[in-house]
């Protein structure tokens, strides 16, 4: 036992106790446990976002991604900005909306908008399939931190198993106020240990910032920028334009909006987030610090520089201290992809299909579901393999595809018929799934076409049909559905209910 | 819509047009290249852009928020 061991078991003990702990005074019904009886502060949200946003990809994949692929990596710093400049505006209206309706999921938002609870399943399948692989990745991520930095002393195996246990016990009694307790910790250690890191390997290595850049321009040149082909401007900005609209489609990334206490909390979020933003820079730092130390690495080992880099230079508390970071990182997202996971099966998934099922019920099948939803995401953490990544690339790319019937649905007159949505989804879905699996590029299909164009991000051609699907769709079909912007009630027709 | 939320317009700019001028290794601006430096520069302005939209949005008068 070495005393990186202990770090880490340290904060995965305070961070299961501080998540159990948070429920006291509460009374646990469905509203408190997912939503957190919509009462949390500006400072709680901005907690919670950050704790979607830096996940144990922060330690893996992001220096891993500047150390393997240069300057295109900085497009997740823009378009995260670009992000919660547009949550200023739509956060407030999911607000206000989920609020008057009582709304627990993402799924509930377009059910409610479209009067469709078949929509709802179709969301909720997309949600339920694509927060399951993030759970995956995480889960997966945090067996490499805790194996890496406890020197191999805690298998990767162990760890998994552990943590989703742990994180399982907390979510079950405390539901998302687990989650926002747990984020503050976890804040401030990222915070603190990445711009550390960021600082001082460049610093280390290189003797500063500048000097390390230069000589990655000397040994490869214009690697730190965006390339003439491939991921070059076009392919950035046309990145930055799809994922800052799809960037909060995600189901647990609607969880903290419906958990505001008021619009204003929302908005303060969106002023500080851009420059949060930054903290990714100091993780890239530490990727470009590693490329003439340590060359060669290709894959999942690039991913784990940092981690590398780290237990080459610091004693072994440090590291410890390190991996108990990587913990807490990997549980606060794991927290609330499970809580997302099992509302969507039991609320928009189970009750549309047993219509007999009383409120309190479902109110328990979601807890209850907890530890079924772990254990299923532990089998796929050890069993799936390429299935399971190309599963992901689809649910992902469906997930961006969500975009226009969601903003549609922010407007006043949304012509967009609840046909309309679901042709639009599907249409978007399938054309990016298809080309990015088949590894179809637009230069493929078209060779005459500039390079620009070619370069082109093929999400955002699948989300121009689908807005185009959307559009000629609902103006076909708006004829046969209501008008039902202000009703509350579903309707119950049955030629209503076959879409 | 109000006037002041056009100013929300403005990190757009600067993020996406800009990209097709900034991408550059030099200069070099705060020992980074000038493509990591502008992005840099347009997360705080952005945040500064939002911060005045705050300000000077009258939705923000009523009710508070811890």
């Amino acid at each position: 036992m070495n005393i990186a061991v202990l770090f880490i078991l340290f904060f995965f003990v305070i961070s299961v106790l501080i998540g159990i702990q948070a429920k006291k005074g509460k009374e646990m019904n469905l509203e408190q446990w997912s939503v957190g009886g919509r009462g949390m502060g500006a400072l709680l949200i901005f907690l919670l976002s950050a704790g979607e946003m830096y996940t144990t990809f922060t330690f893996l994949g992001a220096s891993g991604s500047a150390y393997g692929e240069g300057g295109s990596i900085f497009s997740i710093v823009t378009y995260g900005c670009l992000a919660t400049v547009i949550s200023y505006w739509t956060f407030p209206a999911i607000w206000r909306y989920a609020k008057k309706h009582q709304l627990v999921s993402q799924s509930d938002f377009f059910v409610k908008k479209y009067q469709s609870p078949y929509l709802g399943v179709l969301v909720a399948v997309i949600g339920v399939i694509a927060c399951t692989c993030y759970l995956v990745l995480q889960l997966k991520g945090l067996g490499y931190i805790v194996f890496a930095t406890s020197y191999g002393a805690i298998s990767s195996t162990a760890a998994i198993w552990v943590g989703a246990i742990g994180v399982t016990i907390f979510v079950i009694v405390s539901g998302i106020h687990g989650s926002a307790r747990t984020a503050i910790l976890k804040d401030i250690l990222i915070l603190g240990i990445i711009v550390f890191l960021g600082v001082y390997f460049p610093m280390h290595y290189y003797g500063g910032l500048q000097p390390m850049y230069e000589a990655i321009e000397q040994a490869k040149p214009n690697f730190t920028i965006l390339p003439d082909q491939g991921m070059s401007v076009s392919w950035y900005i046309s990145t930055v334009v799809l994922s800052s609209i799809g960037f909060y489609m995600w189901p647990h990334g609607f969880s903290p909006i419906y958990a505001a206490s008021s619009e204003k909390a929302l908005r303060k979020n969106s002023i500080l987030m851009p420059l949060y933003q930054l903290i990714l820079l100091f993780a890239f730092f530490v990727g470009f610090a590693a490329i003439l130390q340590t060359p060669g690495l290709k894959g999942s080992d690039a991913d784990l520089i940092l981690l590398q880099l780290s237990k080459q230079d610091f004693d072994p508390w440090f590291v410890g201290l390190i991996g108990g970071t990587g913990v807490l990182a990997a549980l606060v997202p794991c927290s609330m992809l499970l809580m997302s996971i099992s509302t969507l099966l039991s609320k928009n998934i189970y009750s549309v299909f047993t219509p007999s099922a009383t409120e309190k019920q479902i109110a328990k099948l979601v807890k209850y579901m907890v530890p079924l939803i772990s254990l299923i995401g532990i089998y796929l953490t050890f069993q799936g393999g390429n299935t399971l990544f190309s599963l992901a690339l689809i649910a992902y790319n469906f997930i961006t595809q969500l975009a226009p019937a969601f903003f549609a649905s922010l407007m006043k007159n949304n012509f967009v018929t609840k046909h309309g949505a679901f042709a639009g989804i599907i249409t978007g879905g399938v054309i990016v799934s298809i080309m990015e699996l088949g590894n179809i590029k637009i230069g493929q299909l078209f060779p005459y076409l500039p390079q620009a164009i070619k370069d082109l991000n093929v999400g955002i051609i699948a989300l121009f049909v689908n807005i185009v699907v959307l559009v000629v769709v609902s103006l076909m079909t708006k004829n046969f559905t209501y008008t039902h912007q202000d009703t509350d009630d579903l309707e119950t027709s049955t030629l209503e209910q076959k879409i | 819509m109000k006037k002041i939320y056009w100013l929300g317009i403005i990190p757009f700019l600067g993020f996406v047009v800009g990209a097709l001028f900034t991408n550059k290794v030099t200069p070099y601006v705060l020992g980074m290249p000038f493509f990591h430096f502008w992005i840099v520069l347009w997360s705080v302005l952005t945040t500064g852009i939002m911060w005045v939209i705050y300000l000077l949005d009258p939705a923000n008068e009523k009710g508070d928020s811890r």
